[in-house]
């Protein structure tokens, strides 16, 4: 058992963090350091910069483009990554699809859409959960069927992030309603842009329009948009959910978050001094801080693990990350909002466009204390990795 | 950075839990509570036959040179036994006094008996109103010669009873609380002027209060500088911190199988009660808070060998405080799961709760140290 991390590691750590330094454009930072949203442009600027690094799809196979690094400094990367913060590559291209297409996709299909993931010239998003279908996923009802060459597909899907700004999705389609309802399912990748898709904001709680309702026509789809084979689509998408095990824990995150509210807390005042120096106050940091470290230290177990043990079997720590993550992330917004009390209120008074640095931090407070609590909820509610830890590693 | 034990490591844990899988099993450990003293002269034999009495020590001490991983191994193991004997109070403290500060005359004179079994000690510290502060001293050490005589009382003494050698906290100059002026004394037990109250504690083992009345010690007796060895209590009560957290570990794995054991076969309204969600995401949840505590037990580990000790005593100090909340719930839940079997004597969950709700209470609860993280501006 070794803690430290080798001479090697930390120099990759110092490379890593002089590039954000050097390349990520300070106006982003500042705005996701303040919890803003940021506009398509600034993340495509950015997600290009990092591509053309080469760390654009940096866990991807080397002959697609991937880096070859060590679990250790993927984890060094992602650490750096979100508590500088910069954004994180686009989870829907980079972590979700892309994988599928170079483990399951056709020549063709990897050639035609890899490149185009890795430098975001497609924004991809993801089909998979309906109005009826949440935590039962297996139970969707979009429907594709074949007719000739192409594949005619209607329904609806929900929650879909970012799809405003798509160029693809990704969409678990029922090719069969006779099969048990996992055996029925296909994986069809789609242009938004094809006549009969409609896309319609969900306003969320904190006033935000990151989610979308996507409703398909009668939407055609040439036939070779299906990845791998018909009616494999739910192992692919398992196989896409468990591909991103340790990313989900947002340690990084946290600790940038934990880092501003004690420079917060050590400028706002309560009863005459800085809340930082009340005794309950900063005790409710310090747990949330040790908390944050069990985690981290539980993080760096299942990515020592996947080092030594390669990714095929699951650490059973890393049931953990999930849901003490999501907790973690949420308690920080909840921190956030005790510093800043009575000035939580004021809503969205000076806009979210970040030209006003001086006057409008704490407008985002709220909004991102409510937006939060989805954190729990995505990726497999909090509820659900329960029921996985029961079934999974305690056998129950 | 590596967490898993190398092939020696391995072997060492083989070999204890095979010795407690055969000599401790809930049954035995109930008979060993009924021997004099409240545990197993026979079972320390082993541990002294299979060399873990001496692990932590150098080998010119004549030990095995361990280090704080192999510390960790044999905590875990004791704690998922429920173990009784005093190796935390011998071997981890006491024998951390001699590691750290002993002369090679007094490590001479006890580090062998404690390494074959023959002797053990006990750390005389806690007082009526020190709590959990260890510079918190009323008990005083007077220069008279070349020795000191000692004068005091203290209480809850782990192994206070049986102990050949008592490990005593006692003030050489200024007043209660000051930070300096605190010595380390090796007081023999059966010293003139040492007087003993023994008792079982909740959690099985064995306690004594004890008063010092002018006991007298020679100029040896001092372990480090009688007059500022704050820092070197810090230090041993540290790595007795990590001990204990391992332990926990060890506490909580066994009581999360054995509830687990218990929702799979306990069977209610026809079925298994393990089948109901309400149960399942409880048991989760006890699994989430003992490994978020083994990450913490290996950080402890880690962070003790940390030189700058204000970094060492922030890590251990926020392992406590992880432990102390995850042993709560698992605690706990462990008795809730159970339902009214968990209540008896006869089942054995109560007794690792009980173990377990002590071990918080020790050198420091869940509060204290939160305060001491927080104090020293947090861990990020």
């Amino acid at each position: 058992m070794d803690l430290a991390f080798t001479k090697e590691e930390q120099a990759f750590r110092e490379e890593v963090r002089q590039f954000f330094r050097d390349n990520v454009p300070p106006d982003t930072r500042r705005k996701m350091v303040e919890g803003r949203h940021l506009s398509k442009d600034e993340m495509v600027t950015w997600w290009r910069i990092l591509n053309k690094k080469g760390w654009g799809v940096s866990h991807w196979p080397k002959q697609y483009g991937g880096t070859g690094w060590t679990s250790v400094q993927h984890y060094i990367f992602n650490e750096e990554l979100q508590s500088y913060p910069a954004p994180q590559p686009l989870a829907f291209g980079v972590s979700m699809v892309g994988p599928v297409i170079y483990t399951f996709g056709n020549e063709e299909q990897k050639k035609k859409y890899l490149p185009r993931i890795a430098n975001v010239d497609d924004w991809w998003c993801q089909g998979f959960s309906e109005p009826g279908s949440g935590s039962d996923l297996a139970s969707l009802r979009t429907k594709a069927e074949r007719k000739g060459d192409k594949w005619i597909i209607n329904g609806q899907k929900t929650w879909t992030t970012l799809a405003q700004h798509a160029d693809m999705i990704f969409c678990l389609c029922r090719t069969d309603n006779n099969a048990k309802k996992q055996m029925g399912i296909s994986f069809i990748v789609f242009s938004m842009k094809s006549k009969g898709v409609t896309v319609r904001p969900i306003q969320t709680i904190d006033g935000g329009h990151e989610v979308n309702e996507v409703f398909f026509d009668n939407v055609e789809v040439p036939i070779e948009n299906l990845i791998g084979e018909e009616n494999k689509g739910w192992d692919y998408a398992k196989f896409l959910l468990g591909n991103e095990r340790t990313g989900i824990a947002r340690v990084g995150v946290s600790k940038e978050r934990l880092r501003r509210i004690r420079d917060l807390a050590g400028k706002v005042e309560s009863a005459g001094k800085p809340i930082l120096e009340d005794p309950a106050f900063r005790e409710k940091l310090a747990a949330c801080e040790i908390e944050l470290k069990a985690l981290e230290l539980t993080q760096l177990r299942v990515v020592a693990d996947e080092g030594k043990h390669g990714k095929g079997k699951p650490n059973p720590a890393s049931s953990v990350l999930k849901i003490k993550g999501s907790e973690i992330q949420q308690t920080t917004t909840e921190l956030l909002m005790e510093v800043i009390g009575p000035f939580a209120a004021p809503y969205d008074v000076h806009g979210d466009d970040g030209s006003n640095e001086a006057m409008d931090w704490t407008a985002q407070i709220a909004p991102s204390y409510f937006n939060n609590r989805k954190v729990s909820i995505y990726g497999g509610s909090n509820e659900i990795q329960r029921n996985i830890i029961a079934k999974a590693v305690l056998g129950l | 950075m590596d967490f898993d034990l190398n092939e020696e490591q391995r072997l060492l844990k083989e070999s204890i839990d095979g010795l407690l899988t055969d000599s401790y099993d809930f049954e035995q450990r109930k008979k060993y509570m009924k021997e004099k003293g409240g545990w197993s002269k026979a079972v320390w034999g082993k541990l002294a036959e299979q060399g873990l009495l001496g692990l932590p020590f150098a080998e010119a001490d004549g030990g095995f040179g361990g280090g704080g991983v192999e510390t960790m191994i044999v905590m875990e193991a004791l704690g998922k036994a429920l173990v009784l004997e005093p190796y935390l109070a011998t071997v981890v403290i006491g024998g951390g006094f001699l590691r750290h500060a002993g002369t090679d005359a007094q490590k001479a004179a006890h580090v062998p008996g404690i390494i074959d079994g023959s002797k053990t000690l006990a750390f005389a510290q806690l007082e009526k109103n020190s709590r959990y502060d260890l510079f918190d001293v009323a008990t005083t050490a007077k220069k008279k010669g070349d020795g000191w005589v000692i004068d005091g009382e203290k209480f809850v003494v782990l192994n206070g009873e049986n102990a050949d050698t008592l490990v005593v906290t006692a003030r050489t100059k200024g007043d209660r609380r000051d930070k300096t002026g605190v010595g380390v004394f090796l007081v023999p037990a059966n010293a003139k002027g040492v007087a003993k109250k023994s008792y079982p504690t909740q959690d099985g083992l064995h306690a004594a209060d004890i008063t010092f009345t002018g006991v007298e010690v020679g100029a040896d007796a001092a372990i480090g500088n009688p007059e500022d060895s704050l820092a070197l209590i810090e230090r041993v009560v540290d790595e007795a911190r990590v001990a204990l957290c391992a332990e926990a570990v060890g506490l909580m794995d066994e009581s999360l199988k054995t509830t687990v054991e218990y929702i799979k076969t306990r069977k209610q309204f026809g079925v298994a009660i393990g089948s109901f969600q309400s149960l399942q995401h409880r048991a989760s949840d006890m699994f989430v808070a003992a490994e978020q505590a083994r990450s913490m037990s290996m950080f402890a580990t880690m962070a003790n060998d940390f030189e700058n000790a204000k970094e060492r005593s922030n890590a251990i100090a926020a392992a406590k405080v992880q432990i102390g909340k995850s042993l709560k719930f698992v605690g706990q839940q462990s008795i809730q799961l159970h339902g009214g079997i968990g209540m008896t004597m006869e089942a054995k969950i109560g007794h690792y709760f009980k173990r377990l709700t002590m071990i918080e209470n020790t050198f420091g609860d869940t509060d204290y140290h939160q305060r001491r993280v927080a104090d020293a501006g947090g861990l990020i």
